[in-house]
C-alpha cells in the first residue's frame, strides 16, 4: 500500500533546498582554506623568481642587517633588523597587553556587577573600533612627547612608543575573546568550587583559568597576530629606522611598515618588488610558527 | 491593502536595483578614467590626476585650488608619495602629470616606453634649495658638503656633535640623530647623488614619509639633523649655511643664491607628462609657467623660473 504523501513536490523542493544550503555552508567553511592557500600561492609566485635566483642568498636575506634595496653601488637585502624590529615591538606589546587584557577579562567576567560589566564591554568594544591611523597619530604626537619628557630619549618615536600603541590596540581583542572563553566555562564549575569553600580568587586561579585555557590562548594569539600584522600605527610610531634595537628607546622599522613604505615605488617585477613579497612570506611564516607552537602547546597540556 | 503591497514593492526595489546602480557607477568611473588618460576636453569636467614629489605637494595643491578658479571645468586631483611613486604611476599610464624633485632616470623612460609607447616629457616649473635643518637651539650655523657626507654616509666617521665642534646645550648624549627620507623620495635620491656621491646612507636614520615630517622631527629634537625642501622651514628649526668645499665660504639657502647657482644643493622641480601634453593638461602646465603660477611657487618658499628662460626638459 502506497503512503499517500500530502505534497510530494514540496517535499522534494525542501530536500533540494536543504542540500543546496548544505553545499553553500560547506563552501563557506572550505573557502577559508582556499583563501589562505591562494594568498600563500600568490605570495610565493611573486617571490619565487628571486628566491631561486643564483644571485640571491637566503642566508643573507634572513641573517644580515643591511637593507639597501635601492642602492646604486651595492644592493643588499638583509631583513634581520626588520625582523628584530617586528619582534621587539610585538614582544613589548604582549608584555603589556597580556596581563592587562587577561586581568580585565577576569574582572569583567567574574568580579564586577552587571551594570558596570555592560558599560565596560561597550567601552572596550569602542576601543577596538578606533582606526589604526588614529592610533599611529596618537603615537606620533601625544606619546612621543610624553616619552621624550619622561625618559629623556632624544626621539620619542621608538620601540617603547610602538609597543604601547600596539598594546592598546590588542587589549580590546584579548579582553573580548578571553571574556567569552571565561563565560563559556559552565556555571556548575563555579558552584562546585564555591561549595568546596574556595575563595573567588582560588576559583579563578585553580578552576576557571585551567578550564578556559584554550580560549585564553586563542585570545592572546589573536592579540599577537594583530600586533605582528599591524602596519599603519607602527609605521608612524616606531620611527622607521633600519636598526637592530639595543634598548626600548631605539627607533626601529618593522617588516610590515617596510612593505607598506616601499611597495608603492618598487617597479612591478623588479628584484626589490619580489624581495618585498618575500618579506611578506617571511611574515606569514613567523605568524604560522607562532600559531603552530601555541597549538602544539595546547595539545601537550591536554594530553597530560 | 494596496498601500501595503506598494510599500513592500518599494522596499524590494532597491535590492533589485543595487546591481544596476553598481554597474552604472562602474561605468561612470571607467568613463572618467579614460578622460584622464587621454586628457581630451570632456563634455562636463576634465579631471587631471597629479601625483609625486612630496617636496612639491604643497605647491601642487595651491596650483590645483587656484586653477579651479581660472578654469572651473577642470579638476586637478593632487597626491604625494614621492617622486618615484609619481613617475611610476605616470609610466603605468595611471596619471596625467607626475611631479618630481629630481630628473627622470633612463630606466624610467624605458619603462614608460614599454608600458605606454610614449616618451615622458619634462618641464622645469621652479627651483628649490635642499636645505639642511637643525634644531633652532643648535649652535652650529654652517657645514661643508664633505662634513655632511661624513655625517650621513654608510660607515660614517662623524657620529657625535662634538666631532663637529659643537656642544648642544642641555644634552648629555650628543649622538647625532639622523633624519632622512623614505627611498621613494626624490629628495632622498638627490641627497644621495649630490652629497653622498651615490654611496649609501648610514643605517639607523629615521626615514620619514614627508618633507614636513622631517622638519617637524628636527624641530622637536635637539640633537637631530635632517634635509628637506627650503619651503618647509619653521620657527623651530634653523637652515644651515653650506660650503661646497671645506674652507670655502658657506652659502645660505636663499632665493638669491639658488638663482645665481652658488648654493651647492640647488635643484630643479619638474612636472612630467606622457608625450607632448595636449588639451587641458597643456593648458594647466602653461598656466603653471604663467606669472600667477610662478607667484605660487614663490609664495610656497621656492624659487620661480625666471621669465626670460624658455622651459626645456
Amino acid at each position: 500500500m502506497a503512503m499517500p504523501s500530502p505534497r510530494p513536490e514540496r517535499l522534494r523542493l525542501a530536500v533540494v533546498g536543504e542540500r543546496l544550503l548544505e553545499a553553500l555552508i560547506r563552501l563557506c567553511g572550505v573557502s577559508a582554506i582556499v583563501f589562505v592557500a591562494a594568498i600563500l600561492f600568490f605570495l610565493f609566485r611573486e617571490a619565487a623568481p628571486v628566491l631561486f635566483a643564483s644571485r640571491f642568498q637566503i642566508g643573507e636575506f634572513l641573517f644580515t642587517t643591511e637593507w639597501y634595496p635601492t642602492s646604486i653601488s651595492n644592493v643588499r637585502y638583509g631583513t634581520l633588523a626588520l625582523t628584530a624590529g617586528s619582534l621587539a615591538v610585538t614582544a613589548l606589546a604582549m608584555v603589556i597587553a597580556v596581563p592587562f587584557g587577561l586581568g580585565a577579562a577576569i574582572y569583567v567576567s567574574e568580579f564586577c556587577g552587571p551594570r558596570l560589566r555592560e558599560t565596560l564591554k561597550i567601552v572596550i568594544e569602542l576601543l577596538s573600533a578606533i582606526p589604526s591611523v588614529v592610533w599611529g597619530f596618537i603615537g606620533l604626537t601625544v606619546m612621543s612627547k610624553l616619552i621624550v619628557r619622561f625618559t629623556g630619549a632624544p626621539v620619542g618615536v621608538n620601540v617603547l612608543n610602538g609597543g604601547i600603541i600596539l598594546a592598546l590596540m590588542s587589549v580590546p581583542i584579548i579582553v573580548s575573546i578571553a571574556e567569552d572563553a571565561l563565560k563559556a566555562v559552565p556555571d556548575s564549575y563555579r558552584e562546585a568550587g564555591a561549595a568546596l569553600g574556595a575563595t573567588r580568587w582560588q576559583l579563578v586561579y585553580r578552576v576557571l583559568l585551567p578550564a578556559a585555557r584554550n580560549g585564553l590562548l586563542a585570545a592572546v594569539l589573536l592579540g599577537v597576530g594583530r600586533a605582528v600584522g599591524e602596519t599603519m600605527a607602527v609605521l608612524m610610531a616606531t620611527g622607521h629606522a633600519v636598526h637592530v634595537p639595543h634598548s626600548l628607546l631605539d627607533s626601529v622599522r618593522t617588516l610590515t611598515a617596510n612593505i607598506a613604505a616601499e611597495l608603492g615605488e618598487a617597479p612591478a617585477g623588479s628584484d626589490h618588488y619580489r624581495v618585498l613579497f618575500l618579506t611578506g612570506l617571511l611574515l606569514f611564516c613567523i605568524t604560522f610558527v607562532v600559531n603552530l607552537t601555541a597549538d602544539l602547546a595546547i595539545r601537550g597540556i591536554r594530553r597530560k | 491593502m494596496t498601500r501595503a503591497r506598494f510599500s513592500t514593492l518599494c522596499r524590494k526595489v532597491p535590492a533589485w536595483l543595487a546591481p544596476l546602480a553598481v554597474a552604472a557607477g562602474l561605468a561612470a568611473c571607467g568613463k572618467s578614467d579614460s578622460q584622464t588618460e587621454t586628457g581630451q576636453p570632456a563634455a562636463k569636467k576634465a579631471i587631471i590626476q597629479n601625483k609625486g614629489s612630496d617636496t612639491m605637494v604643497n605647491v601642487a595643491q595651491v596650483w590645483a585650488e587656484e586653477y579651479q578658479k581660472v578654469a572651473p571645468d577642470v579638476e586637478v586631483e593632487v597626491s604625494g608619495g614621492g617622486s618615484g611613486v609619481g613617475l611610476a604611476a605616470l609610466n603605468r599610464g595611471a596619471i596625467a602629470i607626475a611631479n618630481a624633485s629630481r630628473d627622470i632616470k633612463p630606466e624610467e623612460i624605458e619603462q614608460a616606453a614599454r608600458n605606454t609607447g610614449k616618451v615622458p616629457k619634462g618641464f622645469i616649473v621652479g627651483y628649490d634649495a635642499l636645505a639642511v635643518y637643525v634644531h633652532k637651539d643648535n649652535p652650529l650655523s654652517e657645514i661643508s658638503v664633505e662634513q655632511l657626507a661624513q655625517v650621513f654616509v654608510e660607515g660614517a666617521s662623524i657620529a657625535r656633535w662634538s666631532q663637529l665642534g659643537v656642544k648642544i646645550p642641555g644634552v648629555a648624549d650628543d649622538t647625532i640623530v639622523l633624519v632622512s627620507r623614505q627611498s621613494s623620495s626624490g629628495t632622498y635620491e638627490f641627497f644621495r647623488e649630490h652629497v653622498l656621491g651615490k654611496r649609501d646612507f648610514r643605517m639607523g636614520s629615521r626615514d620619514l614619509n614627508g618633507s614636513k615630517e622631517v622638519v617637524e622631527l628636527v624641530g622637536s629634537t635637539l640633537t637631530a639633523i635632517g634635509y628637506s625642501g627650503m619651503g618647509y622651514a619653521t620657527p623651530a628649526v634653523k637652515k644651515l649655511k653650506l660650503s661646497p668645499k671645506a674652507g670655502a665660504p658657506a652659502v645660505e639657502p636663499s632665493v638669491e643664491n639658488v638663482t645665481n647657482k652658488t648654493y651647492p644643493l640647488a635643484r630643479s622641480l619638474h612636472v612630467y607628462t606622457l608625450g607632448e601634453p595636449e588639451g587641458p593638461v597643456k593648458q594647466y602646465i602653461d598656466w603653471m609657467m604663467s606669472v600667477t603660477g610662478q607667484k605660487i611657487v614663490q609664495d610656497a618658499g621656492y624659487v620661480p623660473v625666471p621669465p626670460a628662460q624658455p622651459t626645456k626638459p
